[in-house]
Order: structure tokens, then C-alpha cells, then sequence
């Protein structure tokens, strides 16, 4: 018998997590941790790609943190990348492998998978949007006949901030992921494209009618790729993007991540560009 | 319906309270709050407004969510498991608020904090006869009368309260207690010329209707008077602290000297708050006075209906009362509605 982590919720207090522990740490780069979780014998995730899970340190607090992992590997356990940017991230770096964390979730909706078959899929990623992308990547690439072509944008500030480098190099040499990185600025030795995420995005010649366009990063970035992936005629229902947003309860009660009358917790993180269009806050 | 004569309220009360703690607005400092009875000659029923509205009783400003052990990670959720209660002589627009705050509680992953509180809560709400305040306008929003969900609900017929029962919660306040009577023709007549009389004491302050109110929010998103009020705004918060309808919160970890026992606790947080929308990285979503300020009107008078079916506010007032900077809903939604006619089509 497996218990849905997200069960738990509604056993006891909707705001008490379920322990879980690290069992391994990766530093990706200065600010970027890899953490591999499991949760309690008999628990599983059960995650679609880009729903979240609130983090606990006790003592410290709690952050919405996306799943980096597959769903359909993760089972009791799954993956967060992790940037050290706040008081909860910063205490998540300090642990070691065989600390306990808390976990809440999974929360939200992902990306809508199922609709994704048969189409060609463009992953555009800014920086740190490669994590929550990396688990619907991996799904994507898994059963890789169910979809048409496939190609990853990635851009990050230097060659040093690139993150998940093992998974990069397995997809840039698997031949059936068309794979483009940029830099913001290049370091000695960077032979690559340098500039904006949106400088990529010629590269890629799919025919627009049958593209679905995946886009998580910062803030900034959304407004300049929305523009040229419109341009080429990709359709608003086709383009997914995931918003961040001060989720702090993860059940739609807190009011920190409303925009509109949307919860982002609840009817995001990941919405497409036709539902927000209207919403003069979500893309300011 | 039945008929309470003015005379037995108190000896109701009374028997009230053998098995219930009995909530009521009470006199302080020349306001009224609603506060714990001790005895039912302590009871007001006619009073103007509470500073804060019942909504204390089931989201305190400050409540424990669960009890951990860092070290060993127990942890154990902390649900308060209140004593029968009774809340007296709530006004409609709060018994309205309520209605929202349930709905919202209750709805995709139920909060039990809340729940565990609000079963165990039975409402006796009474009919406004006057207006309690300039501030107020109740009319407008449609929370004058009492809404679908009650309890029991009094009006007040002169010497004697007409009481409609809506629940069986309320139901089980009246029956068998001996206090009700069966109502006359006379008091059916009484009680209709009292409704009908009491309508034209009230005003209608809002100039346009309410059902055009998230027409008139949404035309009314890039008009100047969110920077206009904006540069009047303190971002003090005080709004929502009073209001009966908002209910964000922000969540704090407290723990001990030795860094193993603590507690997780959600305090009352307010969207006007600078900190409120930015996240980790320090992105603001909402970085000006003009916009949080807009976004809680948007909140009241559009996001709400258009997530939960309810409109976010019920009109009571507070909010305008409490604002060191005159900042009000009706001369808010007026000017918006005035200037939205004088340039129609246009951004208000």
C-alpha cells in the first residue's frame, strides 16, 4: 500500500509536513544546490513535471520549491534544485546528506503532458527554469516516440552557472533533442553562443502550427520570449509558462501568490500564455 | 418564525450559556468589541459596529499550526478544539463575511484550524434597523439582509424579537428551551411593516450597481486614482486588520534556545504590506503603494467574485473608519465610476 504524499494534507493539519530525508547533495554551481530526497517507506510523490513542493527546515520556515525529477522515476523519492537566495534556502544548503527536511505538496499544476503528444515541443529555460523543465525533459525523453521533434534552450549568466551538467552532455549526445545554450557573459575557453535566451530561438525552424513551447525563468525573460515565439506564430493555448509567486501555504489560503483572481498555487505554477494574456499582473 | 419577547432574552442568554460560551459586542472605550460574556445583562444588541469583525473567532490574528522537535522531526498538529459557542447580534454583513470566509476554507484542501472552530460556532445575527455608520453601504453591496446561510436571526418588532431559524444549529438553540412563542397575525403584521419601514433609512452610496461593480474594477485597471490615493496610502495594513472578509496570513517558525522544540504559527498578514508579493531574489510584484491598494480593491470587487462566486466585501465600513489616510470604498468606486463616465471607453 503507497500513500500520496499529498494525502497526508488532509489527515491532520494541512500545514504540517511529512518528514523526508536527504540522502544525497550535489553543488552545482556557487549558488545552485542538487538535493536527492526520499520520502517514508510507503510514501510516494506522484508529481506531474512542474508542480512544487513546499520545503520545511524546521525552525527556520518553509519555500515552494519546484521537483526537478520525473515523475515516473521519482516514486518515493525525487530531486530539488535548489538556489541560495533566502533565509530557507540557506539553511537547506547547510544540511548534509542524512538530514531531515519536511516536505508539503506536490501542489499546483504542471505542465498538461497528455496534450503534448503527437506535437513538437520547444523547452526554453532561463537559468534556474531548467529545474522545474528538467523533470518534464526527462518525461518527455523517456518515451520520446510519443512526441515530434524536441529542442531545449538553455541560457544561463556564465559557462559556470550551467546547471544539471551530466544531464546536458546525455541529451546533447542522445541525437533526438535538438540542444542550443547561450551565456550572458562568456568566461575564457567559452566557444558557444553568447547573449539573450531569445538569440536561440532562430534555430529552431519547427513549423509554429504544431508547437507547444515550454518557458520557466526569471520574470524578466518572459516578456521578450512570449514576443518572439507569438512572432513566429506559435498559438497562445501552445505556450505553457511557469510563474514564481510567494506561495506560502501551497492550498490556496494565504493570499501571498494571487494574481488576478488566480492562485498561483492552486490553478498554476504552469498556465499558458492564453489564460494570462488578460491579466495585466502576471506578466508586469 | 417565532416570537421572543423582549423580556426572556436575557433569561435565553442565561440558558444559553450553561452549555456555551456566549459572544456578544460589549462596550470598551466607547467602542464596541465582540468579546466573551460573563452574564447575559452584559449583552448589547444595539450597538453601531465592532472595531474587528468576528472573524477573530475562527482565524485568531495569531494561532499555533503544529508543535516539531527539529531534532528527532516529530511534529503534531495543533487543532483547537473550542468549546460550544455562540456568537449573538452579529449584523448581516458580517454574517455575509462569514459566508465567504467558509466558502474559501472550505474549498480544494479544507482548513481545519478554521473548521475545527467554525462547527463548533452557531450565529445569531440581528436585523439592522439604521444605519450604524456614514462609512457603511450595505445597500449597495446587498449584505442589508441576511444571506442564504444562518442560524437564527432576530428582528426587532418593539417589545419583542421576531426569530427565523435556518439551521439546525440554530434550531437546536430554540427548541425545547420554553422562551419562543408562536407568532400572531398581529406580530406577522408588525414584522412586515418594520421590513418595509426599515429600507428607506438606508441609502444607496455606491452610484453605480453592484453587479457592475467587476465592470467598472476591470475598465478601472491603469486609472490614475490608484496613484492618485496611492500617494495618500501609509501601507499601514490597518484595512484589512479590520476587515470582516480578509484573511491572508503570512507563517512563522519560533523556536528554543536549544534549537529543538518549536512551533509553527500563522499570524494575520495584509496585501498592503510592503513584503507581501515579493519572492526569494527579492522580485516585487507589487512594488508601489498604487498597486497593492489596487490590488485590493480588484480583490474586493472582482478577483473574489470571479474565484469563489462572492464578492470580496460586505460594505460594513471598517476599513474606511480605520484608514489614517481617508482612504474610503465609496468615494474610491464613485470617482472610478465617475470618471469612467465622463471618458467611457477610455481608462477611468
Amino acid at each position: 500500500m503507497t500513500t500520496l504524499l499529498r494525502e497526508t494534507l488532509d489527515h491532520s493539519s494541512i500545514y504540517m509536513p511529512t518528514p523526508a530525508r536527504i540522502v544525497a547533495v550535489e553543488q552545482f554551481t556557487e549558488l545552485e544546490k542538487w538535493f536527492h530526497l526520499e520520502l517514508p517507506s510507503g510514501f510516494t510523490i506522484a508529481h506531474q513535471p512542474g508542480q512544487f513542493v513546499e520545503v520545511s527546515v524546521l525552525g527556520i520556515g518553509e519555500a515552494p520549491i519546484s521537483i526537478c525529477s520525473s515523475p515516473a522515476r521519482s516514486n518515493g523519492a525525487f530531486e530539488l534544485c535548489v538556489r541560495r537566495v533566502g533565509k530557507l534556502t540557506e539553511a537547506l544548503h547547510r544540511l548534509e546528506p542524512g538530514s531531515m527536511i519536511g516536505v508539503r505538496g506536490p501542489f499546483g499544476h504542471g505542465f498538461p503532458i497528455d496534450r503534448f503528444q503527437g506535437k513538437d515541443i520547444v523547452f526554453v529555460a532561463g537559468g534556474l527554469g531548467l529545474a522545474p523543465l528538467r523533470s518534464l525533459i526527462t518525461e518527455v525523453l523517456d518515451e520520446r516516440g510519443k512526441y515530434g521533434r524536441v529542442a531545449l534552450l538553455y541560457g544561463a549568466r556564465t559557462p559556470k552557472d550551467f546547471l544539471f551538467p551530466d544531464d546536458l552532455k546525455s541529451w546533447a549526445e542522445r541525437g533526438d533533442i535538438e540542444c542550443h545554450v547561450t551565456v550572458d557573459r562568456p568566461t575564457d575557453g567559452w566557444d558557444g553562443n553568447v547573449g539573450v535566451i531569445t538569440t536561440l530561438l532562430p534555430k529552431i525552424d519547427f513549423p509554429a502550427r504544431n508547437t507547444i513551447a515550454t518557458v520557466v525563468g526569471p520574470p524578466v525573460m518572459y516578456k521578450f520570449v512570449l514576443q518572439d515565439l507569438l512572432a513566429k506564430g506559435v498559438a497562445e493555448g501552445n505556450i505553457w509558462l511557469s510563474f514564481e509567486r510567494q506561495m506560502k501555504c501551497g492550498v490556496g489560503k494565504c493570499g501571498h501568490c494571487q494574481m488576478h483572481h488566480i492562485y498561483t498555487c492552486q490553478t498554476g505554477p504552469v498556465l499558458s500564455y492564453a489564460e494570462v494574456k488578460d491579466l495585466e499582473e502576471a506578466l508586469s | 418564525m417565532r416570537i421572543l419577547p423582549k423580556h426572556l432574552l436575557q433569561a435565553w442568554v442565561e440558558r444559553l450559556r450553561v452549555d456555551h460560551r456566549v459572544v456578544a459586542p460589549r462596550e470598551s472605550h466607547g467602542q464596541y468589541i465582540f468579546d466573551e460574556i460573563t452574564s447575559a445583562d452584559e449583552l448589547v444588541l444595539d450597538y453601531h459596529s465592532s472595531v474587528l469583525p468576528p472573524k477573530k473567532y475562527f482565524l485568531p490574528p495569531r494561532e499555533d499550526l503544529f508543535t516539531f522537535n527539529a531534532k528527532t522531526m516529530e511534529m503534531s498538529p495543533v487543532i483547537e478544539e473550542i468549546q460550544p459557542t455562540v456568537i449573538m447580534a452579529l449584523h448581516t454583513c458580517d454574517l455575509h463575511a462569514i459566508q465567504l470566509l467558509d466558502r474559501i476554507q472550505g474549498t480544494g484542501h479544507v482548513d481545519q484550524h478554521y473548521q475545527a472552530r467554525r462547527r463548533k460556532t452557531t450565529l445569531v445575527s440581528i436585523e439592522c434597523m439604521e444605519p450604524c455608520m456614514a462609512q457603511a453601504f450595505c445597500k449597495s453591496l446587498g449584505t442589508l439582509s441576511v444571506p442564504e446561510q444562518f442560524d437564527v436571526h432576530l428582528t426587532d418588532l418593539g417589545d419583542r424579537y421576531a426569530v427565523d431559524v435556518g439551521s439546525d444549529a440554530g434550531e437546536a438553540l430554540i427548541r425545547g428551551m420554553g422562551f419562543f412563542w408562536k407568532p400572531s397575525d398581529a406580530d406577522y403584521d408588525r414584522f412586515n411593516e418594520v421590513m418595509a419601514g426599515k429600507w428607506p433609512n438606508f441609502d444607496y452610496r455606491l452610484d453605480c450597481d453592484v453587479t457592475d461593480l467587476p465592470n467598472l474594477l476591470g475598465a478601472s485597471h491603469d486609472s490614475a486614482l490608484w496613484d492618485e490615493i496611492g500617494e495618500r496610502c501609509l501601507s499601514c495594513g490597518q484595512c484589512t486588520k479590520v476587515c470582516p472578509t480578509c484573511y491572508c496570513f503570512d507563517v512563522v517558525d519560533e523556536i528554543d534556545l536549544k534549537l529543538e522544540k518549536g512551533k509553527r504559527v500563522r499570524v494575520w498578514d495584509s496585501c498592503l504590506l510592503e513584503k507581501f508579493a515579493v519572492v526569494a531574489g527579492g522580485h516585487d510584484f507589487r512594488n508601489s503603494r498604487a498597486n497593492r491598494l489596487r490590488h485590493r480593491f480588484m480583490r474586493k470587487g472582482k478577483y473574489q467574485l470571479e474565484a469563489y462566486g462572492l464578492l470580496g466585501c460586505v460594505g460594513c465600513g471598517r476599513c474606511a473608519l480605520s484608514c489614517p489616510a481617508h482612504i474610503t470604498p465609496i468615494a474610491t468606486l464613485n470617482t472610478l465610476n465617475e470618471r469612467r463616465q465622463a471618458s467611457p471607453g477610455e481608462s477611468a
